[in-house]
């Protein structure tokens, strides 16, 4: 994929399809690594289900024999000179933990998180987002924004693209004109 | 800089909105539906599903729900969109970019006509 941001949507709609109800997703630069954690409260797999989620010919979808999405992260982790792991446990959720060396030249970039963020807005799901760099942090908390809502939909058209443009200058904020 | 408190103006506004919305039923309302799968995704349904909800926000198109799906069983056809417009048949569109995504929405669902050219079959 052209961008981490794209995997990051990817791994958390897998969140979305085990059913969580609160998914956290913490992206975090220091040290010269990007550090990618989603955490979620689905159902889990089991051992031996997780044990070979890694394998491309492995997916719980009917509609095909494939299943790309951890495959896919994981390999974009190794080559940037980063680690993949994957842990979950049935009933409890599922963490997956990502790194990538900043400077390695195979590390695909961060790309659009605001609008991967605003990709993902579900009534029914909670989100916490933490954007951090180099200790400077920003945290999008879907609960907080449903209780300025007072019920208005969270994913209406309008909701959207004002979360999208308040999500886009506080990350270029914290970014402080870095690309990462 | 935006902050969430800010979403206080949208919301009055909005919640006017609902309250006219609630005298018309679901069945009325258009969906346009977008495969967010990994091969969606891996195609470019990111920004086909930003530059519709982009497109009914600019509009002010009432009564239609941009939403997602996941894998729609076409993966080489991805990004695809369908759309739903209630009393008539589903139509799906494949190989969406974000200007196609423009001309469903200003054609398909505002105009009323279907994009024929992006079609299965047409792409």
């Amino acid at each position: 994929m052209r961008e981490l941001s794209l995997h990051i949507l990817d791994i958390v709609e897998n969140s979305v399809k085990a059913n969580a109800t609160l998914i956290q997703v913490d992206i975090e630069v220091k040290n010269g690594y990007l550090y990618i954690t989603v955490v979620d409260n689905g159902k889990g797999m089991s051992e031996e289900f997780l044990a070979k989620v890694v394998d491309p010919f492995t997916t719980t979808r009917t509609t095909r024999k494939v299943g790309l999405g951890i495959p896919l992260i994981k390999q974009a982790a190794e080559v940037a000179e980063g680690e993949f792991s994957i842990t979950s446990k049935l009933g409890e959720g599922t963490t997956v933990k990502t790194s990538y060396k900043l400077d390695s030249i195979d590390r695909v970039p961060l790309g659009d998180v605001p609008e991967t963020i605003t990709t993902l807005l579900y009534p029914n799901i909670e989100f916490v987002w933490r954007y951090a760099v180099n200790g400077e942090e920003f945290i999008f908390d879907t609960r907080e924004v449903k209780e300025e809502l007072q019920g208005v939909p969270i994913d209406s058209p309008e909701i959207l693209v004002f979360l999208k443009s308040l999500l886009k200058e506080n990350i270029d904020s914290i970014n402080g004109g870095i690309i990462i | 800089m935006k902050s969430i408190a800010d979403i206080k103006a949208i919301r009055e506004k909005m919640q006017a909105q609902i309250m006219n919305r609630d005298n018309v039923s679901d069945a009325a309302e258009t969906r346009v539906v977008v495969g967010m799968a990994t091969c969606g995704i891996a195609a470019g349904a990111r920004p086909v599903f930003n530059e519709l909800v982009d497109q009914v926000q600019k509009r002010g198109l009432e009564n239609v729900k941009v939403t997602r799906a996941g894998c729609l069983g076409m993966c080489k056809l991805e990004p695809i969109v369908e759309v739903f417009v209630p009393g008539q048949e589903k139509v799906t569109y494949v190989k969406v970019d974000a200007q196609k995504a423009k001309d469903i929405i200003e054609k398909h669902i505002v105009g009323g006509n279907i994009c024929t050219d992006y079609l299965v079959g047409e792409e």
